[in-house]
């Protein structure tokens, strides 16, 4: 993966840069020593790490704009940060960029049950947003498994999801509104407490669009009063196409799930060694969840478990109380602590039509042996949204390069059996130079005409998303403006 | 007329037009705007049905009703319960599912579901300059590049011709039923769908009919699960009088059909508005448009209103969370809601990339 050779005209400007930054931040809203800026080199896919010019954390949308517009009139470039949770490299800085955090940015702005909305600052964490209302009975929705730490912000850049957006959708789904700043500090107001804003779609383009059009830094969101109950219930299979099989009629059938989470033998060994929750010795388990009063459980589970009993599972346990429900979904959870107990990994996320399921796992496998090096799988299998972890071990010399190009392999796969090379993680520098293969040229011109209109000095997160070749020349257009 | 056949014959059409194009689906929506028809009819049929992926792929001038039949056939549906606007705009044909997405047509399962662009997952369009564009997929869940699915959804082809669409389906459910509240002003109408929507018994539709005083909320699942929620829902609004339990699935059906295609302001005559707002804003809305007819749906997040051609609805609602779109009728304002000056500057970015030689300017 390369990144741009830093622009040394904008590397010479550092000090005027910071002194400037200073006059329109309070003092500590400003970074620039070397040994501080190095805490916001990376963001999760550490793989990659280069510390900013500078850092700030601007504590109101006023002082974004004024970042982002003094950022605009010098021609520095701007990387965008929440909780730098990312694993697509969205949030890695460049040499020569000022990074802009809203991690200082957390407040509740208004919550209305009648309504059903909460407005938040978008430096809040995911959790603490279901945390504010969950008292009074309700929850937002996407539920992305880092959700503890990561931001509303990169949530809605990411266009993130979790693993109970089967039934409730992702991010884009559950945003109603936000305040966006462009790149030359104008204010814009998307949507609102409304649904469907009047005019283009432009909350919707926005949301996914990597840090790439604008800074997002407030939110409107969707909130929901809380389901009656929930269960899960495990259920084990001797392959995995049996599995897959098994997702599939559970679909057609007419229910669904709030959840169907995948896992193959690698990760459930993997798992039991790490979490001991239990789990069946089998080729293959899917975790599967629905919602409702105690009778409305027993009715589904119920027409679950026959629809599985025509796959003869190896094992069929249905959670008796809370406590079993927590340790069925503990192995799931840990599942990417698991792996990482394991030696180094890269996570991928591309998604496939669910019917294509048990073709695709057999290729991970032949694939995973041709290069020689472990896969395990686990996913949210009810939207065919895959995670295979390639595991690798860092300080061998070549094996990183080796996990890549595997993964490249597995996400070309994914594309060619109809699906995207990701499903909810995003693009970042990681699988930029992918694009091409699930992309036709006119596709990623469309795409990158659109970031002309919303940042036409491509000033924003510019090195991100579209293969450094076919965003080259609007690049170069900025630098030789300077 | 221009009608091609296929993809590149539009594509030929588009690059090769020298005026403005006039884009018809199903021509629904009653007086075309200026320019040559350009009808896609022709791009139509149904590519790719999994129902147990949940997923379909059409050709944009399909129309809607053979995608219902298709979907119904395997007890499957479009969640989002597309409007049928004949009746309101007093017009002939046959919807399109490239017309439905063109306009996000949603109806009363909105609320509960999303849009119509929450259930689109990838779009192929020609622009205005005649390129064939793809995004998205047929995936439920794609975050690959930028979002143009939304961003087309709603365009009402100001940016570009859709040539095929697919979208997400959903299970119909076995069941439904609804629940009858009688004799509210409007306020407290507001205030029992509020409660209705903040109960765990996931209601599919909350309407409000002012003239009739009728509140309806809409249940829908398996047998047991409507019984069972139907009794509890009723016990939680027993503040706003006792409702009534309408268990007949054909009368449900009948009763919602109604409330999505507005029937009860389609008489003849007067202009006809579509409110977007706050929910708890809208009996002070209603109030302000002292219209002759008024139809609350999504909770009383969306209110339809006719009033006397030729009234600047916008002046007597002032400013609130939300915005008004005329949908039938003249008046002294344009029918789309204003934009701010900056979002209204980025519209015409992307209408100036997308469609360099203005040939979709006169649509919707
Ligand atoms: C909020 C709202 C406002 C509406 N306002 C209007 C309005 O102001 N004027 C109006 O005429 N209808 C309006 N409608 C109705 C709606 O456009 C029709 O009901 C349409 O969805 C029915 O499909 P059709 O095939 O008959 O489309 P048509 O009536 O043929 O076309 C409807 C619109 O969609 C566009 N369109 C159709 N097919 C395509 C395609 N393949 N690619 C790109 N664009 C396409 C057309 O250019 C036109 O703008 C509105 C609907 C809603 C929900
Ligand atoms: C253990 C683990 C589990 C995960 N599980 C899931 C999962 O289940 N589902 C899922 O979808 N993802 C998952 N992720 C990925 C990650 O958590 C999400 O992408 C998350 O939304 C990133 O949020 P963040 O606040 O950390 O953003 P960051 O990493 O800081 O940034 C992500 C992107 O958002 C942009 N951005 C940040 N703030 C703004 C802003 N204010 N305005 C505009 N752009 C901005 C950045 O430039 C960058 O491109 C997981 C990650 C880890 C480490």
């Amino acid at each position: 993966m390369d990144m741009p050779a830093p622009d040394p005209a904008i590397l010479a400007r550092k000090d005027e840069l910071v002194t400037r930054l200073k006059e329109i931040l309070p003092e500590r809203a400003v970074i620039h020593d070397a040994a501080e800026t190095r805490a916001y080199e990376c963001d999760a896919l550490t793989a990659y790490r280069c510390p900013p010019m500078a850092v700030v954390l601007p504590g109101s949308t006023e002082e974004v704009s004024r970042v982002l517009a003094l950022c605009h009139r010098l021609g520095v470039p701007v990387v965008p940060r929440g909780s730098g949770t990312s694993l697509a490299g969205g949030a890695l800085p460049t040499a020569d960029c000022v990074l802009l955090g809203v991690s200082r940015m957390t407040e509740v702005l208004e919550t209305s049950y009648e309504d059903r909305f909460i407005r938040v600052q978008t430096g809040r964490t995911n959790l603490s947003v279901t945390g504010a209302v969950e008292e009074d009975g309700f929850f937002y929705a996407p539920d992305p498994s880092s959700q503890l730490a990561c931001a509303i912000a990169g949530n809605i850049a990411m266009n993130s999801g979790g693993a109970h957006c089967l039934k409730y959708g992702v991010t884009t789904n559950n945003l109603l509104g936000a305040t966006v700043v462009l790149m030359d500090g104008t204010v814009i107001e998307l949507g609102g407490a409304h649904l469907d804003a009047g005019g283009f779609d432009l909350l919707g383009l926005i949301c996914g669009s990597e840090g790439q059009l604008g800074v997002v830094t407030e939110a409107t969101l969707r909130i929901l009063p809380k389901p009656e109950g929930a269960r899960p219930v495990l259920m084990g299979f001797s392959s995995s196409e049996v599995a897959g099989a098994c997702v599939s009629d559970i679909i057609r059938a007419g229910v669904l799930p709030v959840a169907i989470e995948f896992m193959d033998r690698p990760c459930i060994e993997a798992t039991e060694a790490f979490a001991q929750a239990g789990y069946p010795d089998c080729e293959a388990l899917l975790i599967v969840e629905v919602e409702g009063a105690e009778a409305e459980i027993d009715h589904q589970l119920g027409l679950i478990k026959q629809i599985a009993g025509k796959h003869d599972p190896v094992e069929l346990r249905e959670a008796a109380d809370e406590d079993e429900a927590a340790r069925i979904w503990k192995g799931r959870k840990s599942a990417f602590g698991a792996m990482g107990q394991l030696g180094d990994y890269i996570c991928l996320d591309g998604t496939i039509p669910v019917s294509e399921l048990p073709r695709v796992l057999g290729r991970i496998g032949a694939l995973s042996a041709d290069f020689g090096l472990r896969v395990a799988n686990v996913f949210h299998a009810g939207d065919g949204n895959m995670h295979p972890l390639i595991l690798f071990d860092a300080n061998t010399p070549g094996d990183l390069e080796t996990a890549e190009a595997l993964g490249a392999e597995i996400l070309k796969l994914c594309v060619a059996a109809g699906g995207c090379l990701t499903g909810e993680h995003g693009v970042g520098v990681e699988k930029r130079d992918l694009m091409a293969h699930q992309f036709a040229p006119a596709d990623l011109e469309a795409q990158m005409a659109v970031k002309d209109v919303f940042d036409p000095a491509w000033l924003l997160n510019p090195a991100k998303v579209f293969p450094l070749a076919a965003s080259e020349a609007r690049r170069a257009a900025r630098l030789a403006a300077e | 007329m221009i009608a091609p056949g296929t993809e590149a014959e539009l594509a030929e059409a588009v690059a090769g037009a020298t005026g403005p194009l006039a884009i018809r689906g199903g021509g629904t929506r009653g007086a075309a705007p200026e320019g040559e028809v350009l009808s896609v009819a022709g791009l139509s049929g149904v590519r790719l049905y999994e129902p147990g992926a949940l997923t379909l792929v059409a050709g944009a001038g399909t129309p809607l009703a053979e995608i219902d039949a298709l979907l119904a056939r395997e007890g499957q549906r479009l969640a989002f319960e597309p409007m049928d606007h004949r009746g309101l705009m007093g017009t002939e044909g046959e919807p399109t599912i490239g017309g439905v997405f063109a306009a996000n047509v949603s109806g009363p399962r909105r609320i509960a579901v999303g849009a119509a662009r929450d259930f689109a997952l990838g779009l192929r369009f020609v622009d205005g300059a005649g390129h064939v564009v793809a995004n998205g997929g047929r995936v439920m869940k794609n975050v690959t590049g930028y979002d143009l699915v939304k961003l087309l959804c709603g365009s009402r082809g100001r940016l570009g011709v859709l040539s095929e669409i697919s979208l997400k389906v959903l299970p119909a459910p076995e069941t439904s039923g609804m629940l009858v509240l009688e004799g509210l002003e409007t306020g407290r109408a507001v205030a029992a769908m509020a409660a209705a929507l903040g109960s765990p018994y996931e209601v599919t539709g909350a309407a409000h009919d002012p003239a009739a005083a009728r509140t309806l909320l809409r249940l829908e699942g398996f047998e047991s699960q409507v019984g069972y929620r139907l009794e509890r829902l009723a016990a939680q609004l027993a503040d706003f009088g006792t409702p009534e339990a309408v268990r007949d699935p054909e009368e449900v059906a009948r009763t919602w059909a109604a409330v999505r295609d507005v029937e009860a302001l389609q008489e003849a005559g007067g202009a006809i508005w579509r409110v977007h707002c706050r929910p708890s804003v809208a009996p002070d809305l209603v109030a302000r448009a002292r219209a002759e007819g008024a139809l609350l749906d999504w909770g009383g997040g969306l209110i339809w209103l006719r009033v006397p051609e030729g009234t600047d609805l916008r002046a007597r609602l002032g400013r609130f969370d939300g915005h008004a779109t005329r949908v039938r009728g003249d008046g002294p304002e344009p029918a789309a809601p204003p934009e701010a000056p900056a979002v209204a500057a980025l519209a015409e970015g992307l209408r100036r990339r997308f469609d360099p030689r203005g040939i979709f300017d006169a649509e919707g």
